[in-house]
């Protein structure tokens, strides 16, 4: 493992966004390195620019002034054809509503950007069924989403964001609509995947149980970075947030 | 882990790029997929799709109908010419065609805007109904082609189901009324050659009608921002 290797790198980054006529700064000049292999988590209450620093690391979002880099590639600079290609091979995404197609099963939600990645069809449904063996639901492929738990819809999500090996998995809120036993599982499940295959995990979350699991917080108020706190750094500060 | 070409984003270079950084979806699969979106809302489909058979139906009639009164005209007998004058046919002489006039030319084009209208109308639905499903697909690699062809192909599907089933229902009534106002010399004397033709017509008008009505919300969903996909309402 590379301790050494950033691979979303933050500088200066702000965002304005038009509100009728007020104009809200949602960010206001955030800087911030992420490391290969790293499980990084941003927290911060609804309303603190969280989701959209998040968006902006995901390339959904471009930044009003400063940049995002990607592997030290400025992702303002890409095209619509770069950024999707970003979106399908490089980044894994999981989503709060989980947001499977629901007319397709879950083995054909797990090949779908395998398929955009322009992988033959036998080859795609092979990796999927491994994919979902590995998240513990090798015998579901078939059943539609309606047909699983949210546990298992997600178990599914998580699958389907590793179709394409990316070495980033953006994970949004990824336990808000599953209860707490379920949402503990599913923070298992990618902290195993993190430590396993290297990947970068990185979520924005308000779930307490998901500072356990990372390597570093960051804490986001209003817009800036209040602090980042390593794991060590972490278990003292969890007593204090529980005393809330 | 090391990390050379494989783990940098747009490490390596090389001219096989443009082929790695390929984004596909093969014809096969939006197909599929198309068919699979069609079944799954099948009932709202079958009402779009029903609303485009009424109007083609409506325009197969008024095409079968003049068919019917131009093999009479052509015929030439003066009992049958007697009939279509009856019928409120010109049939006067120097006239070497029958048909309708401006006023029912006019009410089939209205007939049909009515229909492209309702189109636009359940297609911006769909689309709405369908935001998060584009906007995941869009954050999974999706470009906006893809999304715009799945929303034609779609529109594809329907338009030639619904048209070609509205241009013989359309087509049969109009004999049936044929057979009814003039006796049997309105099937005989009917070149079905030409009743097809206009049954085929119908159909495309129908299928143009239909892919015209979801240009516009397939462009919308297609232009959508994957942010979408994020955004929570409950």
């Amino acid at each position: 493992m590379s301790e050494t290797h950033t691979i979303v790198r933050v500088s200066g980054v702000t965002r304005t966004f038009r509100m009728g006529k007020v104009e809200v700064q949602a960010l206001k000049g955030v800087d911030l390195k992420i490391k290969q292999g790293e499980y990084l988590s941003i927290m911060g209450p609804s309303g603190s620019g969280k989701s959209t620093l998040f968006n902006m690391i995901g390339g959904l979002d471009k930044p009003t002034t400063g940049k995002v880099f990607i592997d030290e590639v400025d992702i303002a600079q890409l095209d619509a054809f770069e950024l999707a290609w970003l979106r399908n091979r490089k980044i894994g995404y999981i989503f709060q509503t989980f947001n499977l197609i629901q007319v397709m099963t879950a083995l054909e939600n797990i090949t779908l950007p395998m398929i955009f990645a322009g992988m033959p069809n036998d080859e795609a449904v092979e990796k999927g069924l491994k994919l979902l063996e590995l998240v513990g639901l090798g015998k579901r492929h078939n059943h539609k989403p309606q047909e699983l738990s949210g546990g298992q819809q997600q178990r599914v999500a998580v699958a389907r964001s590793l179709a394409n090996d990316p070495a980033i998995i953006l994970a949004d809120e990824p336990t808000g609509n599953l209860d707490l036993t379920t949402g503990e599982e599913i923070i298992a499940l990618m902290q195993e995947l993190s430590e396993k295959r290297g990947v970068t995990i990185i979520t924005a979350t308000h779930d307490y149980k998901m500072l356990s699991a990372s390597d570093r917080v960051v804490w986001i108020e209003d817009g800036r970075i209040k602090k980042i706190e390593s794991r060590d750094q972490l278990n003292i500060t969890i007593g204090g947030i529980d005393a809330h | 882990m090391k990390h050379g070409g494989d783990g940098l984003v747009f490490g390596g270079g090389g001219p096989d790029q443009s082929v790695t950084r390929a984004v596909v979806l093969p014809f096969r699969k939006s197909v599929e997929i198309s068919v699979k979106s069609l079944k799954v809302r099948f009932f709202r489909n079958l009402i779009t799709a029903l609303s485009l058979a009424l109007a083609v139906s409506f325009v197969t009639f008024v095409f079968v109908t003049t068919d019917t009164a131009q093999g009479l005209f052509e015929s030439g007998k003066p009992a049958l010419l007697d009939m279509l004058r009856h019928a409120g046919y010109d049939v006067s002489p120097g006239v070497t065609a029958v048909g309708g006039g401006p006023k029912e030319r006019w009410i089939v084009a209205l007939s049909l805007l009515v229909c492209a209208v309702g189109i636009v109308n359940a297609q911006l639905m769909a689309v709405t109904e369908r935001f998060r499903e584009i906007g995941t697909m869009k954050c999974l690699g999706a470009l906006d082609q893809f999304i715009l062809r799945l929303f034609l192909l779609e529109a594809a599907m329907q338009g030639v189901a619904g048209s070609f089933l509205g241009a013989i229902f359309g087509g049969l009534a109009a004999v049936l009324t044929g057979l009814i106002r003039y006796g049997s010399a309105a099937a005989t004397h009917l070149s079905w050659s030409a009743a097809g033709l206009s049954v085929l017509e119908a159909t495309g008008i129908g299928l143009a009608l239909s892919l015209a009505g979801v240009l516009y919300p397939a462009i919308v969903a297609a232009r959508m921002r994957p942010v979408e996909a994020m955004r929570v309402e409950e």
